[in-house]
């Protein structure tokens, strides 16, 4: 087939791209722009720095997990602690940088998809802290599951929309965003949550994120005189896993594992593990692996974690599994939800469910490797959250 | 050679009149039902249909179309079911086109997509979210096919854009007239005469105006600067809100006749 394509810009091997309507190409085009230019502004850059010293609490620290090693196998995990972040969650990184840019742009209102509530829980922050009009789409399905992060969002100022249609969760929050956005694109701007969507947004959302990953691989040289053996990262959009993988890709030696939400069990088909049980597609916007039958018609994805609960995945994840650059492997809900209690019990600490994935995988893999084995895992999110689905599923009367 | 589509702007350019091009889903109201609505569209002097590839995740589309890909898919509307339809059209001598969201091409294959297109009398195929940046495989698929490739236009396409998309067109150019997703509008905005106009200083080929047209007074002002006026979301609702199939299809085609005598007043 000859490569005659007019430009080639934002993809990631055979991945990413964009496959938009014509009428967002200019909202993309000023984005991608915008985002070029803050990278290499010191001003900018100076401007998200103090932000994040001053109001997200970064650097996060790393904290070691010396009694739940015991259920690893006794390989030393080190936990990176994003859950606290304001927020509480590693979404605020990209929220704040996505803010900044969206005032530089001179667009007075955003809108913004979320599932679990922390991407929307962000951004209303977000649009609270400097006077932005802010819209959050959100499956109504997940506005049942995760109902507490719906009133903070509201408490903050923002007008929450439940979707009622499709299957009521993220994917269909992304829809209405973008039909929302392909309406009010010269006013507003899309913040997306995830290193998904047509590019910039892959690339953007990872740039944002890559200080994870960053911060910790010195704070781990400070800590232990090494690199980590492997760094390991729950993955539904991909965005925290990006943010922490990123900066160890040059690492030969470190392996990347993101771990997919394998709901009831890859098996059963009801699952969100789009690498693991997926096939290519174009879904929202970008090409990368996507849960889809026949004819192409996405398939509703399945997780206990609202948060993971996408049948889509960053297309810079499918480059990073289909190169072998990264590993991804499926966690269960039942398997993620005994290392939420692990942790909770052994640490005193309440990771999200979504970072509980990473977790069940972090005591998979210390398992396999066992002592002497450093794991880096990205504790992307606190579980407040999800105190309800955690008393419900280990059926604690409240 | 030509597509049947290209003749049809041909006759319609020598008659100094727009054409009136209607949407429908495959599968919608179902797939006979679907049939039929066609048999009416053409009895009733359309001039050409678009039949829709129902999609799961409709990110362009508002309410209407959606609530009727809804439908087409419930009843497990899948590619077959499109070339059936598109062959159909076909058979009672409409110029048809598929409209589909690039993902269910993808899927199929794309070279295989555009022979079963051609194989089954199917003009071209319209990609409202596949960008010029990413549409090379396609463009080497339909040539290789002999069908026409339309891609959309917004308001918001920078003139340079605008030529680079327009070389990639063949058939038409579908310019779509309004920011939004589709849908019947109220007012329609001067965004339509105005990027209209903005194409044809780019190409030659005709230029078709979609998004928002329901009303013969519509079709009219439309018609008046474009050479096709398309009309999907008010087709889709007339028989959407039929108590039944036969009301429905009578409500098409007085619709039908209503914007088919619209788009012949327009100059």
């Amino acid at each position: 087939m000859a490569n005659n394509n007019i430009e080639a810009i934002g993809h990631f091997g055979p991945f990413g791209g964009r496959f938009v309507p014509e009428a967002l190409i200019g909202a993309l085009d000023q984005l991608d722009a915008a985002h070029q230019a803050a990278i290499v502004d010191p001003i900018f850059q100076a401007e998200l720095a103090h932000l994040h010293l001053t109001y997200t609490g970064r650097p996060s620290i790393i904290t070691e997990a010396k009694r739940f090693s015991e259920f690893a196998g006794g390989a030393r995990i080190l936990l990176k602690r994003e859950d606290l972040n304001h927020t509480g969650s590693h979404k605020i990184n990209n929220v704040l940088g996505q803010a900044l840019l969206t005032k530089r742009m001179g667009k007075k209102r955003i809108i913004a998809e979320t599932g679990a509530g922390q991407h929307g829980v962000a951004s209303a922050t977000a649009a609270a802290l400097f006077g932005l009009e802010c819209v959050v789409y959100m499956g109504e399905e997940d506005t049942r599951r995760q109902a507490l992060n719906v009133a903070r969002m509201k408490l903050l100022g923002a007008e929450v929309v439940p979707v009622k249609t499709g299957s009521k969760t993220l994917k269909d929050a992304i829809n209405e965003a973008m039909r929302d956005w392909v309406t009010n694109v010269n006013t507003t701007h899309y913040l997306l949550g995830t290193v998904a969507g047509p590019h910039p947004f892959p690339t953007m959302v990872r740039d944002f994120q890559k200080i994870i990953g960053e911060e910790a691989r010195v704070q781990v040289l400070e800590l232990i005189g090494r690199l980590p053996d492997a760094v390991l990262a729950c993955v539904g959009g991909g965005s925290n896993a990006i943010g922490i993988f990123h900066a160890f890709i040059p690492d030969a030696t470190v392996d990347l594992i993101g771990f997919e939400a394998g709901g009831a069990g890859i098996e059963t088909g009801r699952h969100a593990a789009t690498i693991t049980g997926g096939s290519i597609g174009v879904l929202h916007g970008t090409r990368s692996y996507v849960l889809q039958d026949e004819n192409g018609q996405t398939i509703e994805s399945h997780s206990i974690s609202a948060g993971l609960d996408y049948p889509g995945v960053g297309p810079e994840h499918a480059y990073l599994h289909d190169i072998g650059r990264a590993q991804y492997r499926a966690i269960n809900d039942d398997q993620a939800m005994e290392a939420f209690a692990l942790l909770t019990k052994s640490e005193g600490i309440i990771p999200a469910i979504e970072s509980a994935h990473a977790l069940a995988g972090a005591i998979q893999v210390g398992k396999e490797r066992g002592p002497g084995t450093v794991l880096l895992v990205n504790l992307s999110g606190r579980g407040d959250k999800d105190v309800e689905t955690a008393a419900d599923y280990f059926k604690i009367e409240l | 050679m030509s597509t049947q589509l290209e003749e049809m702007f041909v006759k319609t350019r020598k008659e100094n009149r727009s054409a009136l091009i209607a949407y429908l889903p495959a599968g919608f109201p179902s797939l006979q039902g679907c049939k039929d609505a066609i048999s009416t569209l053409a009895e009733f002097g359309v001039d050409a249909v678009e039949i829709g590839f129902p999609y799961s995740d409709p990110v362009m589309d508002g309410p209407t179309i959606q609530q009727a890909a809804d439908i087409s898919l419930k009843a497990g509307t899948g590619a077959s079911e499109v070339f059936e339809t598109l062959n159909f059209a076909h058979e009672v001598g409409l110029p048809a086109v598929v409209m589909t969201y690039w993902n269910p091409i993808e899927r199929f294959g794309v070279e295989r997509f555009a022979k079963e297109m051609a194989r089954n009398g199917g003009s071209g195929v319209i990609t409202p979210d596949l960008t010029i940046e990413e549409c090379n495989p396609w463009n080497s698929a339909t040539l290789a096919a002999g069908i026409n490739r339309i891609f959309v236009v917004a308001p918001s396409t920078t003139d340079d854009r605008l030529a680079r998309v327009t070389s990639q067109c063949s058939g038409f150019v579908y310019a779509a007239s309004l920011m939004g997703v589709t849908g019947a509008r109220t007012d329609l905005s001067s965004g339509g005469r105005d990027l209209v106009a903005r194409v044809r200083k780019t190409t030659d080929l005709p230029v078709a105006v979609g998004l928002g047209v329901s009303t013969r007074a519509q079709a009219r002002e439309v018609a008046g600067y474009a050479d096709g006026v398309i009309v999907g979301s008010a087709f889709i609702k007339a028989l959407l809100d039929a108590k039944d199939p036969r009301s429905g299809l009578d409500a098409l085609g007085a619709l039908a006749r209503e914007l088919v005598a619209g788009v012949r007043e327009g100059r």
